[in-house]
């Protein structure tokens, strides 16, 4: 009976852990292309997905959108704020200091976090639900129709990422500046153009996990990205920063460790374990579970 | 003479790749020797094994008698063995004088305590650092630049420099990493007097890479000629100019 | 020419009667109460992060290890020191001494594996340390878990907390020109050629990161024994942010753009205060603008010193504000 029990729960966690896991997969992958193609830990990134979850609020409740075009909506919105805040912000310090680049990232952060707090106060918006939740019992295992939404929108997202990065001329113009950009610009590749696309495709796909995010917890404030944020590009690095499919393990990844420790532990330590784990894979394997070694020419 | 550096067949493998292979090599008391071969013939490799940059796959490197093997790049300069670097690593953004006090480093014998409270050996021993590092930069004509920046030299003076700060190490071997790269014919005619004056004056001995054929062969006694990682020929310049596998190696197989 | 024992003893008499000065100056501003409490609220603020800035600098600037869990280390120091008060009665000189030390061996013990790590890697990381160590706190209940370690005495006078980093700053420019300083800038430079050049790095950065760790401790202490109160929620990564802010802002390396970064940031935020919804648009706002602006923050990575006056008066003079590094 105890076995059993222990089993469901572990199951049960598993759910929990891979809905949660792709969420923080859909961030982490726009960290890690951005990271990839400038050399920049966009720590805006995380407030992009809250941004993305307000205009997805805002488009369902008051211009009553149904599900599908308010989150096309909100990852078009959300793009735009990305392209802005690269074209205003990120532009100007390519060739400044990487730290100073860093700090203005972290401007950024602050700007939208407290831009936000006096645009909508600080109090957390109940965010509606957009479908009645239904809960489905598989074997003793809970499953309800948000997580499979969750699942499903995050797979689908992500094949269409690994498409347009792997076979379009935008994806390989995109791996060929990240490879290297001076290369890139001297083969006739319009970088800044490449750069804003960039941004544009990773904040949309944090809008949309900012969106599914308020479906699933119901809430959703202006402070909602900043342990996200921190925790998706973890998971970036725990993959291999700069790595595609590396963001999607390394979200999958936390989510479950997450699940686990709070299904089986206390909640308390949850962000600790998350922290611990990173701190173990830079250790053992510091280019990430899917990173190569690199060693810096002598 | 006595010997100072002994390879004895060794190895650097990268993955599957022999980056260096089987080499074997003597250098002994006040010689200078040429290490030459084309590009990625594992030259720089050879100085990174020599400086315990990389560790050797195989074979066994000693120093005056002690393992290099093993031990830390740090730990190598301690023991003795200088070297530049094919690409400038100044630090570039302090000033001359301080490139060379850093390399004084290993030598000053004061605690953190003394240079917090500014007592006891402190004074004297940044005065002597001082002095010691000023001598330095006067024979390398860089005195008066004491105070600017390493990046905002010229090139030229930036080779010396580097030079300059090896030489604070106090080594008994120094490895040179293509010296006269990029430096016109008029600047790497001086670089060979001071490369001769130098050995003599600090009673060195000298490993040199280079591509100046005319400066390798003019100033050293022996040269090691590499292709593709193997030792193909070692002997006096005329030797090597008459080497026939030397010449296949830099001219190509149809000139033989 | 002088020697460097004058040429140094005569730079030092200097400096301790300006600050005597200042010290004076603010003393007499608090005491005849020309200047109210939320001055000196404010004035000792700034005393504490200029510890944080100039400690972080230490690592961050001098020796190029780019760490972003500075507020931990305050932590520890917060909660030891109010240990030391509070539970075992013992005086404060003890508490600060024990948060200092506390800290530092804290530093040194994530030191040695972490600064392995390069860049953004170590940064992470740090980041991550830093958070381990406030749940760690926030799950011990001997310390007042989530609500906090309350009840501490203000100890914290504005006379300590002002020759407390007179100290810390004399201490860490004084290493900053010392032979192990010089090996640490070397690191920064180019660690392979300092490894060339006979320095043992992964010492140095150790060294480096032990030292600030440590003073961290110390302005922790402060900071607990000044608001009566530790808790987690004060030292979560967002500080260890607004340090590294004031220390990019003010010049990495450069210890009077620490200082400089410190009041700035500090005063902004407390001129800002009587308009709180604004103030983090604001601040936030001039913080993008300066970057922007001065990538290289306030003072590049030169220092404040009597041949910069020289040189603006005499109207030139390039080679100005070495003073120190010499």
């Amino acid at each position: 009976m105890d076995t059993g029990s222990f089993a469901h729960q572990f199951a049960q966690q598993i759910v929990n852990g891979v809905s949660l896991g792709s969420i923080y997969a859909l961030i982490a992958l726009g960290y890690t292309m951005i990271y990839g193609i400038i050399k920049l830990i966009n720590f805006a990134h995380g407030d992009i997905y809250m941004l993305g979850a307000y205009i997805g609020f805002v488009a369902i409740t008051k211009a009553g959108l149904p599900f599908l075009p308010a989150l096309i909506v909100s990852m078009i919105g959300a793009a735009l704020a990305g392209i802005i805040i690269e074209r205003i912000a990120y532009r100007p310090m390519r060739h400044a200091p990487r730290i100073a680049a860093l700090i203005t990232a972290i401007g950024v952060s602050f700007f939208l976090e407290n831009g936000m707090i006096l645009l909508v106060t600080p109090q957390p918006r109940t965010f509606p639900a957009v479908f009645a939740p239904t809960v489905y019992h598989i074997g003793g295992v809970v499953v309800n129709n948000q997580q499979i939404l969750i699942l499903a929108s995050a797979l689908l997202l992500m094949l269409a990422l690994t498409y347009i990065v792997n076979k379009t001329k935008a994806g390989k113009a995109m791996r060929a500046v990240s490879y290297d950009s001076d290369a890139a610009k001297l083969m006739g590749i319009d970088t800044d153009r490449v750069i804003s696309t960039t941004f544009a495709l990773g904040s949309s796909l944090a809008a949309a996990a900012g969106v599914l995010v308020g479906i699933y917890y119901n809430s959703i404030d202006p402070l909602m990205g900043m342990m996200p944020g921190i925790k998706a590009f973890i998971a970036a690095v725990v993959g291999g920063i700069g790595i595609l499919p590396g963001a999607m393990l390394g979200g999958i990844i936390m989510g479950l460790v997450e699940a686990m420790v709070s299904g089986f532990f206390s909640s308390t330590y949850r962000d600790a374990a998350a922290f611990a784990i990173l701190i173990l894979i830079l250790l053992y394997k510091p280019t990430g579970l899917l990173g190569k070694n690199v060693k810096e020419k002598v | 003479m006595a010997e100072l550096l002994k390879v004895n067949n060794a190895s650097m493998i990268f993955g599957g790749l022999r980056a260096v292979s089987n080499l074997t090599m003597q250098i002994d008391e006040g010689e200078l020797i040429g290490l030459i071969g084309p590009n990625g013939a594992g030259k720089t490799t050879a100085f990174n094994m020599l400086t315990g940059v990389y560790e050797p796959s195989e074979g066994e490197i000693t120093f005056n008698g002690q393992r290099i093997n093993g031990k830390k790049p740090y730990q190598v300069t301690q023991m003795g063995i200088a070297r530049t670097f094919q690409n400038i690593r100044l630090f570039s953004e302090l000033s001359v004088l301080d490139n060379v006090k850093i390399a004084f480093n290993s030598q000053v014998r004061y605690g953190l305590a003394e240079a917090i409270g500014r007592f006891g050996r402190y004074f004297k021993e940044e005065e002597t650092i001082e002095e010691k590092a000023l001598a330095l930069l006067k024979i390398f004509h860089l005195e008066k630049l004491r105070d600017e920046t390493a990046k905002n030299l010229p090139y030229g003076e930036q080779r010396r420099l580097e030079i300059a700060r090896a030489l604070a190490t106090s080594p008994k071997l120094l490895l040179l990493d293509e010296p006269a790269a990029g430096m016109n014919p008029q600047e790497t005619k001086e670089l060979m007097e001071m490369i001769r004056w130098i050995k003599k004056e600090f009673s060195l001995s000298i490993l040199l890479i280079e591509h100046d054929m005319g400066l390798v062969m003019n100033v050293c006694q022996r040269i090691y000629v590499l292709e593709y990682g193997i030792c193909i020929a070692n002997g006096t310049p005329d030797e090597i100019k008459h080497n026939k596998r030397v010449i296949k190696a830099y001219l190509g197989e149809e000139v033989s | 020419m002088k020697s460097l024992r004058q040429s140094l003893h005569k730079q030092d008499l200097l400096g301790l009667g300006i600050m005597v000065v200042l010290f004076a100056v603010f003393y007499l501003l608090f005491e005849e109460e020309i200047l109210d409490d939320y001055w000196e609220t404010n004035v000792v603020l700034i005393l504490i992060n200029i510890i944080m800035s100039v400690s972080l600098n230490l690592i961050n600037g001098l020796t190029g290890q780019f760490s972003i869990g500075h507020a931990g280390f305050m932590a520890v120091g917060a909660y030891t020191s109010a240990i030391i008060t509070v539970k075992l009665g013992m005086d404060f000189p003890i508490a600060l001494i024990v948060a200092t030390v506390s800290a530092a061996f804290l530093g040194f013990l994530i030191g040695m594996p972490t600064l392995r790590l390069n860049g953004d890697y170590l940064a992470i990381a740090t980041l991550g340390l830093g958070e381990i160590i406030r749940i760690a706190i926030l799950n011990i209940d001997y310390v007042g878990g989530a609500s906090g370690f309350m009840g501490i005495p203000r100890l914290t006078t504005f006379p300590i907390a002002f020759w407390i980093t007179v100290f810390v700053v004399y201490f860490i420019k004084n290493f900053k020109n010392s032979a192990d300083g010089r090996a640490c800038l070397a690191i920064r430079e180019n660690e392979i050629a300092a490894e060339t050049m006979g320095i043992n790095t992964t010492k140095y950065k150790v060294m480096a990161f032990t030292i600030g760790a440590g003073f961290a401790g110390t302005a922790g202490a402060l900071f607990s024994h000044y608001y009566y109160i530790a808790h987690p929620a004060s030292f979560t990564f967002m500080r260890s942010f607004d340090v590294l802010t004031m220390v990019v802002l003010g010049g990495l390396g450069s210890i009077s753009g620490s200082i400089s970064g410190a009041i700035l940031l500090t005063g902004i935020s407390a001129a800002l205060a009587d308009y709180p919804e604004w103030r983090m648009v604001i601040y936030s706002i001039v913080l993008i603008v300066l970057m922007l602006n001065r990538p290289q923050g306030i003072f590049g990575n030169k220092e404040l010193s009597l041949k910069m006056f020289q040189s603006i008066k005499l109207g030139g003079g390039s080679r100005g504000g070495t003073a120190q590094s010499e």
